[in-house]
C-alpha cells in the first residue's frame, strides 16, 4: 500500500467526483485553447490580408512599370512623329526671324553638335545637327525646304540610344508627301536637284505640315549644295526626363554653359504636354503604389490593435473561467475532503503523517489538473484538422510547443486551488473526528 | 513485575461547555495497563470512557498528568513523533469500524503501512484475513461486507503493525452475541499474547471478558474488579 494506490483506488471510488474536476478543468483549457485558437487564426488571418496587399502593391507597381514603359515608348514615338521638342540656334540669330521663316538664317560650326556631344550634358537625350534652307528647286521650279541631316550624334557619356530618325545616305533623298505626289515621283527613282542626280530613297506620307514640302538629304551634301561646308543652322535636340518645373530653363542653362550664345527654344509645345502627361501618369501610378502601401500599413496597424484588443477581452473572459474554475476545484477539493473526514481520522488515528494525508489529497488534485489538460489537448489535436477551416487555417495542432507548459501549469493551478482543503482536512483535529463521526 | 505498556497517571481534561462554561470529562484518572492484560473500561455515557481512550492513543492532550507507553511520555514527544509512536506501538478498533470505504478488506488491513514500511505485510495482512476467516473476503471493498466482518477487518488492520497496546472503543457494540463473542475472543487472544488492551463498553458480558473491569463515573475511575 502506497500513496499513489490510495489516490487511484479513491479516484476509482469517487468516480463522479473526479470526473466533475476534470471537466472544469477541461473547461478551463479549452479556453485557454480556444482563445489561442482565435488568436492565432487572427495572426493568420492577418498575415494572410497582408501578403495579398503586398501582393496586390506589387502587381500594381509591375503592372504600373510596365504601362510606363509602354506610355513611354508611345510618347517616345509621338515625339518622334512631332519633331524635336527643342532647337539650338546660332548666336545672333533673331529668334522673329525663326518664327517667320521656319529656320535660323545665321549658321554655326557644325562642331558645336560634337562639343554638345563630348559634353556632360544631362538635360539631352539625342541631338541632329541640321542645314535648312528654302529655296526653289531649280529643275523642276518649286520651292522647296532642304534639310541636310547626317543622323543622330551620339552622346558621349550616355548609353547609346536607338536613333529616332535615321540618317539620309550619301546621293540619296527623302522627299515630303506633297513633292513625291506633284512630281510624280517614288521611292528608287532617280531625279536632279540643283545640278546633282540623286536617288529617291523615301517618300513620306501626307503629314499637314511644312514636311510635306521637303527635301531632306546628306547634311555634307546640302552643306557642298549650298556653299556651307562645314556649317549648320539649327541643332534638333530631345530632352526627356528632366525633372525640374522649369525644364526648359534647365536646357537652357545648361547649354549655355556648352555653347555660349546659342539660343534655345522649344518648338513643340505638344511635346512638352506629353512629357508632363507621362509625368503625371508616373506621379499618379506612384501616389496610387504609396496609397496602396499606406492602406497596407493601417491595415496592419488596424489589426494589430484589433489584436491586442481581442487579447485583452479574451485574456479578462480567461482570467474570469480560471478564477471560477479554481474556485469550483478548491469546492470540490473541499467536498471531497469532507468526505472522508472518518477515513482521515482514523489514518491520523494509525499514524499516517499529516505529509502523507497531505499528498494523497494534493496528488488527486494534480491528476484532476493534468488529465483535464491532457484530455482536453488531446481533443484539440484531434479537432485540429476539422477546425482548422473556421480557424482560418489555423492548426490547433501548432499549440505543440505549449503542451509540456500546459501540462505543469493547469495540474499546479488545480493543486494550487485544492491546497487550503487539503492542508484544512489533513491537520483536522482527528480525535474530534473520531469522537463525533 | 514488567513495565506496564500503559501509564496514565493523573490525566485531567477539561471541554469548554456552554456560555463559557468547563465540562470536566476527566479528573485526575491514574491507570495502568500491564503486558497481557485486557482491562474493559465501563461506565454510564458521557463519563470520560472515550476521552481516556484518546488520551491513552496520542489523540487527545490532557489538560493534566502524563501518559507513558512503554516508558515514552507520549505528550512530551512532538506530534510526528507520536503518531509513529501510535504508528509502531499501537492499534485502534472503534464501534463504527472506520474502513477506508474505497479499499477493499486487504487494502483495507494494509493501510498501517503508509505510516510505516511493514515487513512481509501482504502475507501478514493475508494472514490475519484468514486467521478471522475472512480470506476469502479480502478483495470486497467494506459495503460488501457484513458488520461483523467489516469489525474483524478493522481488527485485523489494528494488529498488522504488531501493536503492543489495543485500545478499542464499543468493539461490539455494533455486533450480534456470536460476532461479540469472536472479537472479545481475539482481543482476549491479542492480550495472552502479550499485549494489552483497553475496550471500552457498556456491554457487561463483553466486559466480563475482560481480566479487569473498571467503572467510571463523572470523570473518575470509581472502582475496579478482577
Amino acid at each position: 500500500m502506497n500513496v499513489r494506490r490510495l489516490i487511484l483506488l479513491e479516484i476509482m471510488h469517487r468516480k463522479l467526483g473526479f470526473a466533475l474536476a476534470v471537466s472544469t478543468i477541461a473547461a478551463s483549457v479549452a479556453a485557454l485553447v480556444a482563445v489561442a485558437g482565435l488568436l492565432g487564426s487572427h495572426d493568420l488571418q492577418t498575415t494572410g490580408m497582408l501578403d495579398e496587399m503586398n501582393a496586390e502593391t506589387l502587381r500594381m507597381e509591375e503592372r504600373f512599370t510596365r504601362e510606363m514603359k509602354a506610355y513611354e515608348d508611345g510618347v517616345r514615338k509621338t515625339m518622334k512623329g512631332l519633331g524635336f521638342n527643342v532647337f539650338i540656334f546660332p548666336e545672333g540669330q533673331e529668334l522673329d526671324e525663326v518664327y517667320a521663316e521656319g529656320f535660323a538664317s545665321k549658321t554655326m560650326p557644325e562642331s558645336y553638335a560634337n562639343t554638345l556631344a563630348q559634353s556632360k550634358i544631362v538635360t539631352v537625350n539625342h541631338l541632329l545637327p541640321s542645314l535648312t534652307r528654302k529655296l526653289k528647286w531649280p529643275e523642276r521650279e518649286r520651292t522647296v525646304i532642304l534639310i541636310g541631316i547626317r543622323g543622330e550624334v551620339p552622346i558621349a557619356h550616355k548609353d547609346p540610344k536607338k536613333p529616332l530618325i535615321d540618317p539620309v545616305p550619301k546621293g540619296r533623298i527623302v522627299l515630303g508627301y506633297e513633292l513625291h505626289r506633284s512630281l510624280g515621283l517614288s521611292e528608287g527613282n532617280s531625279t536632279v536637284f540643283m545640278g546633282r542626280e540623286f536617288t529617291i530613297e523615301k517618300c513620306h506620307s501626307e503629314r499637314g505640315t511644312k514636311d510635306d514640302v521637303t527635301i531632306w538629304m546628306h547634311l555634307g551634301e546640302c552643306q557642298d549644295l549650298l556653299g556651307e561646308e562645314g556649317r549648320i543652322n539649327a541643332i534638333k535636340a530631345l530632352e526627356c526626363n528632366c525633372a525640374s518645373i522649369d525644364r526648359l530653363g534647365e536646357i537652357r542653362k545648361e547649354i549655355a554653359g556648352i555653347l555660349p550664345g546659342t539660343k534655345v527654344i522649344e518648338t513643340e509645345s505638344k511635346a512638352l504636354a506629353r512629357a508632363e502627361a507621362r509625368n503625371k501618369a508616373k506621379k499618379l501610378s506612384q501616389s496610387a503604389i504609396a496609397a496602396k502601401k499606406a492602406e497596407t500599413v493601417k491595415l496592419r496597424a488596424d489589426r494589430e490593435r484589433l489584436r491586442v484588443e481581442d487579447g485583452q477581452k479574451y485574456n479578462a473572459l480567461l482570467s474570469v473561467v480560471i478564477v471560477l474554475s479554481m474556485a469550483w476545484v478548491a469546492f470540490l477539493a473541499f467536498s471531497n475532503s469532507r468526505d472522508r473526514r472518518s477515513e482521515i481520522g482514523i489514518l491520523r488515528a494509525m499514524g499516517i503523517s499529516t505529509g502523507a494525508i497531505l499528498s494523497a489529497l494534493v496528488g488527486r488534485a494534480f491528476l484532476v489538473g493534468f488529465t483535464g489538460a491532457g484530455l482536453t489537448l488531446l481533443l484539440a489535436f484531434i479537432l485540429s484538422s476539422p477546425l482548422s477551416k473556421p480557424l482560418n487555417g489555423f492548426e490547433l495542432q501548432s499549440l505543440t510547443g505549449y503542451v509540456p507548459m500546459i501540462l505543469l501549469c493547469v495540474p499546479a493551478l488545480s493543486c494550487a486551488a485544492s491546497w487550503l482543503p487539503a492542508l484544512q482536512a489533513a491537520n483536522r483535529d482527528p480525535a474530534t473526528i473520531l469522537r463525533n463521526e | 513485575m514488567s513495565e506496564p505498556i500503559l501509564r496514565i497517571t493523573n490525566a485531567s481534561k477539561s471541554f469548554a461547555g456552554p456560555e463559557g462554561s468547563s465540562v470536566d470529562a476527566l479528573k485526575g484518572v491514574s491507570l495502568e495497563l500491564a503486558p497481557g492484560e485486557f482491562t474493559a473500561l465501563g461506565g454510564p455515557s458521557g463519563c470520560g470512557k472515550s476521552s481516556i481512550l484518546l488520551i491513552a492513543g496520542g489523540l487527545l492532550h490532557p489538560d493534566e498528568g502524563q501518559v507513558e507507553i512503554l516508558g515514552t511520555n507520549l505528550y512530551r514527544e512532538n506530534a510526528a513523533q507520536r503518531a509513529a509512536i501510535r504508528a509502531k506501538r499501537l492499534g485502534f478498533v472503534f464501534q463504527q469500524f472506520h474502513l477506508v470505504p474505497y479499499l477493499d478488506a486487504l487494502d483495507n488491513v494494509l493501510a498501517p503501512s503508509l505510516a510505516q514500511p511493514i515487513p512481509d505485510a501482504s502475507q501478514r495482512a493475508m494472514g490475519l484475513l484468514e486467521q478471522f476467516g475472512l480470506s476469502e473476503r479480502s478483495g470486497h471493498l467494506p459495503a460488501a461486507l457484513s458488520v461483523g466482518e467489516q469489525q474483524r477487518v478493522a481488527l485485523a488492520r489494528a494488529l498488522l503493525a504488531k501493536p503492543k497496546l489495543l485500545l478499542a472503543d464499543e468493539p461490539t457494540g455494533n455486533l450480534d452475541p456470536e460476532n461479540a463473542e469472536g472479537i472479545l475472543e481475539s482481543l482476549s487472544s491479542f492480550a495472552k499474547d502479550g499485549g494489552a488492551v483497553l475496550m471500552v463498553t457498556h456491554d457487561e458480558r463483553a466486559a466480563r471478558r475482560a481480566d479487569r473491569s473498571i467503572r467510571m463515573e463523572k470523570g473518575e475511575i470509581l472502582q475496579a474488579h478482577s
